[in-house]
């Protein structure tokens, strides 16, 4: 690989200086990822750590990818959709918001800092919004160091 | 293995600039799956989209991966590039490495390693995609309007108007709404019936419109173009198609009871017709208060009808019919003044709402015009006005505004200071919100010549003294309290959604807000569309409205609904979900978490051990579903999926992602 390969931790468990987090990010096609799109349209600048998979509705992240992304190695997981009350298919964010409340409290009982697993609420208009959540993810994410729970090759 | 070409598009110099595209290219070879690669300066031209073609044929590739803009922006043209090369066009996916990366990230290591990682997902998921064909749905050219007031009436004819059968149905007995109570509208100060009632008869002689009166919608099964609608037609205890409306039956009939048209101020019979404009202009019997219908004496209304139509043995009917689309234009209700215990609202009979003012200066109303107090006939000469009741009231659950109420108080005091010359208004406001054509002007005129005193603050109090009405509040602009001993209170009662606005939601599948207000599919870019593809909203049952905005929705309703129905089929979502009913255990928890009613349990049988077996798996409606994907989290054994979003497709580029 080219210029990533670079998830180095030293010794001590330590995060290496140079060392960048890996993000995974579930974004809704209606609000979130039109919000990330209008972000670049804006020209704003933000690290390049949270990587969006683009999903119909946050309804459908399933927990399971969340799990599968810790699993194989990813430092963060963001999942972010339409404004409850905002969803596209009606209902979609309410259970998402339901699901994932209850399941970062129980990453949080497994060992994985909440910071590391975050659901938000950024609509297609709130590219500065969505500047702001990934800049920050990826800063409490870094600030934390690799990710070592549920990783599979441990 | 499939074999897959990846894209990578420069979009001139904006992805160029800060990622290497050649770089990109170059790696994307030693991807699993990639036979083909490249770079080239702008993919979606056509010499960009020719060479994709050239390279499909060519590598004989099963699917490809362009590394571009975003796909909200292109995936079209790029799925249509994969059709004109013999591909299915859900062979393709589109990785955004200019609005997510380039634009973004001004480091061009930085931007070239993201979209590297962005375009291996997008190679991951190709590699995962299966072709998916759009079904086509058959669309019955009919649509159905419920609620005949000023909206349904414009919506229907419009859509008749386009050339297709409209069946109008209202729950009353005549159509309407709420418009047929009011007097004269603002801001032009024309008479309400004199410009609803051309409408109603044009819509009741129009030849596409069938109207049907004193029924309901029961039952909405379907889905857009082919929805079953079981409407239950009431039992009017006269046959319409004998009828002539002469009016005879009411005439003679002895039980008299309070007019719910006139506001409980005047009376009607209990065999009658609401208004004399009425349309159909054919009578009802009110069972509820019918002699006959009760207790088996009188039967009057039976003797004198000249034509025999009056029949105490109707039944309701119900029946089903299929129509194409469906524009919902069930309008308000007005707040319930009761609640405002310190105005002695219901209380004190002289403290009346706006429909009842209406009603009072209606020259058809119960004192043919003249403006009487309801609790002793005098002509009030000092009339207060409280504004936002029932509106802008946290307290009262009412948080929103409800639009109309500045302008039909301002049209209010003109009006009575036109038929009681000597009278005085006094308004008390929060704010005054008259945003519309001419309507500042018809307010500004309200205080400057028709002499309306406006006074900002809430009141507190409404109590009697002698035939007198104490109004206690405060001028908030002066900062003192204020008395006016009035002769009339007239509430202005912002709008409720129909009481059973909720129960209508469910039966139509479409979605409503915390106070009942059907919701639309966007704010702002989708007013009158809803969630439910074929229903469209109209008029004040989306949120309150005045005639004119009521009017333009019901019209821009009606070109949805008829744009709808000139299409010869309709062509079904195909990223929709599906059901392994190998896998499938009927659970049914994703009938229930899907918001469009598009799954349901099926009994299929199989062969088990030599023997058949019944049991129930889920079955999505191609037709309803939207491709949310909640069906397919929401299943514990992973039988439902979502195509073009599987399970395997995102769980391959999550893997994709994460493998660095």
């Amino acid at each position: 690989m080219s210029a990533v390969d670079e998830k180095k931790v030293n010794a001590a468990g330590q995060p290496d200086p140079n060392w960048e987090p890996n993000i995974v990010g579930f974004a809704c096609n209606w609000c979130t990822y039109a919000g990330a799109d209008l972000a670049g349209l804006s020209r704003m600048q933000y690290p390049p750590n949270v990587k969006l998979i683009r999903v119909p509705c946050s309804g459908r992240a399933n927990p399971q990818f969340v799990l599968r992304a810790f699993q194989k190695g990813a430092d963060g997981v963001l999942v972010a959709g339409c404004h409850p009350g905002d969803c596209h298919y009606a209902t979609g964010n309410y259970f998402t918001r339901r699901r994932f409340l209850l399941f970062q409290r129980l990453l949080e009982f497994s060992g994985i800092d909440p910071r590391r697993f975050q659901a938000r609420w950024i609509s297609g208009a709130e590219a500065p919004k969505f500047r702001d959540v990934v800049t920050q993810m990826a800063e409490e994410v870094k600030a934390l160091g690799p990710n070592r729970k549920l990783r599979e090759e441990l | 293995m499939k074999r897959i070409g990846v894209f990578v598009c420069h979009c001139g110099t904006n992805i160029a600039n800060t990622v290497d595209c050649a770089n990109v290219a170059e790696v994307a070879k030693d991807f699993p799956g990639v036979v083909y690669s490249c770079d080239y300066k702008y993919m979606c031209s056509e010499p960009g989209q020719v060479m994709i073609q050239e390279a499909i044929r060519e590598h004989n590739l099963d699917g490809y991966v362009v590394a571009a803009c975003s796909p909200r922006m292109h995936e079209p043209t790029f799925r249509k590039c994969a059709e004109r090369a013999g591909m299915n066009p859900y062979m393709v996916e589109q990785v955004n490495i200019r609005e997510q990366c380039s634009w973004v990230h001004a480091d061009k290591t930085k931007g070239t390693g993201k979209s590297i990682d962005i375009t291996r997902m997008g190679v991951a998921k190709v590699a995962q995609n299966e072709p998916l064909f759009s079904t086509t749905i058959p669309v019955t050219k009919r649509a159905l309007v419920i609620g005949a007031g000023i909206a349904g009436i414009q919506a229907a004819i419009d859509i008749a108007d386009a050339g297709y059968p409209v069946t109008l149905l209202d729950r009353e007995h005549s159509m309407g709404g709420k418009m047929a109570q009011v007097d004269k509208t603002f801001p032009t100060l024309d008479c309400s019936a004199c410009i609803l009632t051309p409408k109603m008869v044009e819509a009741a002689q129009h030849p596409n419109i069938e109207i049907v009166t004193y029924a309901e919608v029961e039952a909405v099964d379907g889905f857009v173009g082919n929805f079953d609608v079981t409407i239950r037609k009431k039992a009017r205890y006269v046959d319409v198609n004998k009828c002539t409306g002469c009016g005879l039956c009411s005439e003679k009939c002895p039980k008299k009871v309070a007019s719910e048209f006139e506001m409980n101020l005047g009376t009607r019979k209990a065999i009658y017709v609401p208004f004399p404009q009425a349309v159909p202009n054919k009578p009802v019997i009110d069972a509820k208060n019918c002699r006959f219908l009760l207790d088996g004496k009188c039967g009057v209304c039976k003797k004198v009808c000249p034509t025999g139509a009056v029949d105490y043995e109707q039944k309701d009917e119900v029946i089903v019919e299929r129509f194409g689309s469906i524009v919902v234009a069930t309008g308000f209700e007005q707040f319930d003044i009761s609640k405002y215990e310190e105005y002695g609202a219901g209380r004190i009979p002289d403290v009346i709402t706006g429909l009842h003012l209406e009603r009072l200066m209606n020259a058809s109303g119960p004192t043919m015009g003249k403006i009487k107090r309801p609790s002793d006939g005098k002509v009030p000469e000092k009339i207060v006005f409280i504004k936002c009741v029932g509106s802008r009231d946290e307290a009262k659950g009412r948080p929103y505004c409800s639009r109309a109420c500045c302008m039909y108080v301002a049209k209010h005091a003109t009006l009575i200071k036109e038929k009681i010359p000597t009278s005085k208004s006094y308004i008390f406001y929060m704010d005054v919100r008259t945003a519309g054509k001419n309507y500042e002007e018809f307010y500004a005129r309200t205080q400057n010549e028709y002499d309306a005193q406006y006074i900002r603050g809430r009141v507190s109090k409404i109590f009697q003294v002698g035939d007198k009405l104490i109004v206690r509040g405060e001028d908030s602009l002066l900062g003192r309290p204020v008395e006016i001993e009035a002769d009339l209170v007239v509430l202005a009662a912002g709008m409720d959604p129909q009481q059973d606005a909720k129960d209508l939601a469910r039966t139509l599948g479409i979605s409503y807000d915390q106070h009942g207000w059907f919701t639309e599919a966007h704010p702002k870019l989708r007013p009158v569309e809803t969630h439910t593809a074929g229903i469209f909203l109209a008029g004040a049952c989306q949120g309150p409205k005045d005639i004119p905005d009521s009017v333009a929705q019901a019209s821009a309703a009606a070109v949805k609904a008829a744009g709808l129905l000139s299409k010869k089929e309709l062509t079904a979502e195909a990223q929709t979900a599906g059901c392994n009913e190998a896998y499938c255990s009927g659970c049914g928890l994703c009938v229930a978490i899907c918001p469009y009613k598009a799954i349901e349990l099926k009994r299929i049988s199989e062969r088990v051990h030599g023997g058949t077996r019944e049991r129930q798996v889920s079955s999505v409606n191609q037709g309803l579903c939207q491709g949310c994907g909640a069906c397919s989290v929401a299943c514990p054994s992973s039988a439902m999926n979502l195509k073009g979003f599987s399970n395997d497709q995102i769980l391959a580029e999550v893997d994709a992602l994460c493998q660095r």
